[in-house]
């Protein structure tokens, strides 16, 4: 069943769609994402113009993530005073990632910078990731027990002043890494059109040890706040949101997602890890590709005033 | 000098009587055209169609007969846009858009349809002339704050390969066909990712190598219904449409989260 997609200008199998949502959601619904960093390359794929699929795609990761984030606030496994935190330092991030992304589409780099910092962002996270899950697996086939937080350890940023209690997480660590992690989302994800759930959960563990039970939740609440304004804010600003794409994908996105969870409680975590870490890992590779090997057809045109 | 202006006024008439001459011939035969639509309607189940295009050649009886066939030759062109061509070469080893040009306002589709190959119906001058066919569209550049046409320019060869290969840019030396040797038919290709706007037909009638008749017709592509309201509601009331959008995502997690409750 074909039908025309308004503001992307195209005629779409519904049915292609709705199975991209559900495929998406069930991996975000399984690993706790948002999703973007597959749901964009997938609609650019179909032929969908990239700057819509980013506007379109934050609003399906907002519908995914407010569905997420109010399983989390039942179950009480959010930071709230974290997660605006988090919010504050992400709406300066993302005024500034804004103003780069229409500065490097005028000088017509953006597909490069994209590029770039999906193959670097990717293959470095899910190595990381790789590399953690499988010491992870080590350790219990050994038979040893997971690796306890162990409050003793400080980095250098912990003893930076304005420190701020977060009561839910149990920890007391200061604003400033905090704002600055929240930076770095907001920016990457108005580059790159993603939620960045999958930075930001390894971040906080990491850096800022926010325990496992608190951390999906929060970055639920973060992903679903700035995707929101992400809509509102491409809506505004560059009529790029397609309404009935993002609701035939939010529609298969938050169906995906119920079962997505469900199978995400049978596997170990470190496993899940282990998975999320090599998915991560072969979108960067595939960008990697697309950098370096030679492109089909070295031109390339670009409708310069927005239409069609 | 006031023989010279006497050669300038003698040359002015005879080329004024030429004008006069070929104007007779072109009034021969009169070149009647229409369109099965005139508006091509945009709607949710929208995945490209054929517009056909007819017409007639409608000869004076008085008129000499002709020796060859009658030749049409139909440019369509779309709504004007703004173009950059990139072409990207290898920096370090990644490959990187490093040249690129500006089409000032070429058409954003233009099919070509004729009733045999150009190269038949008029001499390469004419067809130069007349510019016909893509080969002889003028694709102008912003050249450094000026606009001029670069010959044999590997970017403009770029834009018509790629518009071409989206089904937006086309030539048919065998669409237009005639049904009988006055009566014709061409049907206009339109594909699902036709931009919307206003379209131009110009129809071209040839015998002999020369042009003998000209006409014009337009057609409208337009959203309607429900897509021309979400375009209008995007473009107008953007604040609205943005939050309206936020609060359907928001509607959709909390059905879900209700739906899929499990506890």
């Amino acid at each position: 069943m074909q039908i025309y997609l308004p503001i992307a200008d195209l005629p779409v199998n519904v049915f292609l769609v709705l199975a991209m949502g559900v495929a998406v959601g069930f991996i975000s619904g399984m690993f706790g994402v948002g999703g973007g960093f597959l749901m964009t390359p997938l609609l650019i794929f179909i032929g969908v113009q990239p700057a819509v699929a980013v506007a379109s795609v934050s609003t399906h990761v907002a519908a995914s993530s407010c569905s997420g984030a109010i399983a989390y606030w039942r179950r009480k496994s959010l930071d709230s005073t974290l997660a605006l935190t988090l919010l504050a330092g992400g709406v300066v991030g993302t005024g500034c990632g804004v103003a780069l992304f229409t500065l490097l589409r005028a000088l017509d780099q953006l597909d490069l910078v994209i590029g770039l910092s999906y193959v670097t962002l990717l293959s470095v996270v899910g190595l990381m990731m790789i590399g953690e899950s499988v010491r992870a697996i080590g350790r219990s086939r050994r038979g040893e027990r997971a690796e306890l937080r162990r409050p003793g350890s400080h980095a250098w940023f912990h003893g930076l002043p304005f420190k701020l209690r977060f009561k839910r997480s149990k920890v007391y660590v200061s604003a400033i890494p905090v704002l600055v992690i929240g930076f770095i989302i907001g920016f990457i994800g108005a580059i790159m059109g993603i939620g960045g759930g999958f930075l930001l959960v390894p971040m906080l563990i990491y850096l800022v040890r926010v325990p496992t039970a608190t951390v999906i939740g929060t970055s639920m609440v973060l992903t679903f706040i700035t995707m929101l304004s992400a809509t509102v804010l491409h809506a505004v600003t560059n009529h790029l949101v397609d309404a009935v794409l993002a609701l035939i994908l939010m529609i298969g996105g938050v169906i995906g997602a119920q079962f997505g969870a469900h199978a995400g409680q049978r596997i170990r975590g470190e496993w899940l890890r282990l998975l999320l870490g090599l998915l991560v890992l072969s979108v960067g590779l595939r960008f990697a590709v697309e950098l370096v090997l030679q492109p089909d057809d070295l031109y390339s045109i670009r409708y310069t005033d927005g239409a069609p | 000098m006031t023989g010279r202006s006497t050669k300038r006024a003698v040359v002015a008439a005879l080329f004024t009587a030429g004008l006069f001459c070929t104007a007779r011939v072109a009034n021969a035969e009169r070149l009647v055209a229409s369109l099965t639509n005139h508006r091509v309607l945009i709607t949710s189940s929208y995945a490209g169609e054929e517009l056909v295009l007819f017409g007639s050649v409608e000869r004076e009886a008085s008129s000499v007969p002709r020796r060859g066939p009658y030749d049409i030759v139909a440019t369509i062109s779309g709504p004007r846009v703004s173009l950059r061509t990139r072409r990207k070469s290898r920096v370090l080893g990644i490959w990187v858009n490093t040249a690129a040009r500006t089409f000032v306002d070429p058409p954003s589709y233009l099919a070509v349809l004729t009733s045999r190959p150009l190269d038949d119906i008029a001499d390469a001058e004419s067809q130069r002339r007349l510019q016909l066919g893509i080969a002889n569209t003028r694709f102008p550049e912003k050249i450094n704050n000026d606009i001029g046409e670069v010959s044999n320019d590997p970017f403009r060869t770029a834009l018509i390969r790629l518009m071409r290969a989206r089904g937006l840019y086309t030539e048919q030396s065998n669409a237009a066909t005639f049904l009988t040797p006055t009566l014709f038919r061409a049907g206009i290709p339109l594909p699902a990712q036709v931009p919307v706007g206003s379209y131009d037909v110009d129809i071209k009638l040839f015998a002999d190598g020369n042009m003998i008749a000209r006409t014009e017709q337009a057609f409208e592509i337009v959203k309607v219904g429900f897509e021309q309201f979400v375009v209008d509601a995007s473009r107008e009331h953007s604040v609205l449409y943005g939050c309206a959008t936020a609060m359907m995502a928001i509607a959709t997690g909390w059905i879900a989260s209700v739906t899929f409750r499990r506890e």
